[in-house]
């Protein structure tokens, strides 16, 4: 027998079951700089790699400046289209069905292959600091993926709250590694002025800082994961734009000091291939209460990362369902915890499977891929919403300012982004873009007579300027 | 110590994917698919741009 949600004593919006909206600011800056913080604990130093230690500072401000541009432009367009899907809504409105689609993929993937990432990482760390033979890292990726997944089913409001803490400890890790080098004195503990010298600042020249863009993205990879949580605030027009911005100061803050302190401490030959740069700059110092305090935060981060990641692929995947660009099913919101949960559990034996098989560098990469396809998505979508709707035509949560030049600044960093992809990954760059072309065609072709055309457009704004 | 751990990962992760299965099953056998998938994007958004501080 099937009983409605109403008649089962469940929180319900009428006779609809909808998701909760109990969220905060603070929840959307858990949201956002939970997902990234991971960033600053692995990742950011490969671009040393690619062009020396300088590099890994330039790309740190240009690609901060990129990102700064996103949270911009993010927090107006989210703050006016506050839905589950965050950017896919927003397509969706203003460029039309066949870009949301995209983007909506483009989501999934960044968010996903970014979970996978995290339980790879959490799980090589602890085997790492076991150091027992015959210990794999497999056990400790179901656990990470299956314990958040159940986190995430059981309601949106601990799953944030669970950020906010392991992010702000992770966060504090940090802060607390930067003042007890003594970061004002030279020679002590820190030795910048010998680690990066004008011989070896920029080994590779340029092109090797043009190179590093690749991993920069790793300083701030997922911010604008906060819109995610648009339909989840209790005031998104308040909550979205304070979380993204504040989350985006966090992260520069967060980066800036990072590399200041790695920097001074390892030679950049070593930085651009350790896995694990904060915890080696907390061993480095000599000190066992740093060292440990950076292995916890690495694993808090990375936590932190997949459990923002497991909420946002849900909710992307869910509204794909609910405008029934997905089978309808998918649009299931449970009637006592209200998340996505078909979702949820859809995406769960997905995120196993790639942890499971896949390569660290491989699954950084799509995620990165993704991440840059979205970003630039952003920068033509901003520019079509202010000419179809200009100020004052529709009701802003908030108005970024200096437009168009933030579009502008984020457009060519992306292509300055896909070059240095190419230059690194090029066949899956391609490959990628292949399978984007191919799911179109599916979409426009086969899937787009199943939506509901008229259904899909919510928003009460009055019709589009040349329209 | 670690082994232990190791294994100790493997029983909640089976543990909690059982208790997950089983809440699913029991959730959509309980209500009716229209309940289930009756959110609607619109009706959430005009329910925050009417709202009042």
């Amino acid at each position: 027998m099937t009983v409605t949600a109403e008649s089962a004593g469940t929180a319900v919006n009428g006779d609809r079951v909808s998701l909760l909206r109990v969220l905060g600011p603070a929840h959307v800056w858990a949201l956002g700089v939970g997902i990234v913080l991971v960033g600053e604990f692995t990742g950011w130093n490969f671009s040393a790699d690619k062009g020396g230690a300088l590099a890994a500072l330039i790309v740190c401000w240009i690609v901060g400046l990129l990102y700064t541009s996103v949270a911009m432009i993010d927090s107006e367009v989210t703050s006016t289209v506050a839905a589950a899907g965050g950017q896919y809504a927003q397509a969706k409105h203003i460029v039309g069905p066949l870009m949301a689609f995209n983007v909506a993929l483009f989501l999934v993937f960044a968010y996903t292959m970014l979970e996978v990432s995290d339980a790879i990482l959490l799980g090589d760390t602890i085997v790492a600091k076991a150091g027992v033979e015959g210990l794999t890292h497999n056990s400790f990726i179901a656990a990470t993926i299956v314990v958040l997944a159940w986190l995430n089913y059981r309601g949106v409001l601990m799953t944030l709250n669970v950020n906010f803490v392991i992010t702000a400890i992770a966060y504090i890790s940090i802060v607390i590694l930067f003042f007890s080098v003594s970061p004002w004195t030279q020679g002590a503990v820190l030795k910048l002025n010998e680690l990066v010298t004008p011989n070896n600042a920029l080994p590779y020249g340029w092109i090797g800082v043009i190179a590093a863009f690749q991993f920069g993205i790793w300083y701030y990879l997922g911010i604008e994961g906060t819109t995610q949580a648009a339909e989840e605030v209790r005031s998104p027009a308040r909550s979205l734009p304070y979380g993204t911005m504040a989350g985006m100061i966090t992260l520069l803050i967060a980066a800036a000091m990072t590399w200041y302190v790695c920097a001074s401490l390892m030679p950049w030959e070593y930085l651009g291939i350790t896995y694990y740069p904060l915890w080696d700059a907390g061993k480095l110092t000599g000190s066992p209460l740093l060292e440990n305090l950076l292995f916890v935060a690495t694993l808090l981060a990375a936590l932190a990362s997949a459990n923002g990641c497991i909420n946002d692929a849900a909710r992307a995947w869910f509204s794909l369902g609910r405008d029934r660009y997905l089978p309808s099913w998918f649009s299931a919101v449970h009637p006592k915890y209200r998340t996505p949960y078909r979702s949820i559990l859809f995406l769960l034996p997905i995120a196993l499977a790639f942890a499971f098989i896949a390569d660290l560098n491989q699954a950084i990469t799509f995620s990165i891929l993704s991440g840059v396809l979205q970003y630039t998505f952003m920068s033509i979508n901003i520019m079509m919403f202010r000419k179809k709707w200009p100020l004052g035509t529709i009701r802003r949560g908030y108005t970024h300012p200096f437009h168009p030049l933030p579009a502008i600044v984020l457009f060519c960093l992306c292509v300055v982004t896909y070059f240095a992809i190419f230059l690194g990954f090029g066949s899956q760059l391609i490959a990628m873009t292949i399978f984007y072309f191919l799911i179109s065609v599916w979409f426009h072709f086969y899937r787009y007579k199943f939506v509901r055309r008229g259904d899909q457009f919510t928003m009460p704004w009055p019709k589009p300027q040349g329209y | 110590m670690w082994m232990a751990l190791s294994y100790a990962c493997w029983c909640i992760s089976i543990v909690l994917a059982l208790w997950m299965l089983y809440d699913w099953f029991k959730v959509d056998t309980t209500y009716s698919e229209e309940t289930l998938t009756s959110s609607r994007e619109g009706e959430l958004e005009a329910v925050s741009e009417t709202h009042r501080i």
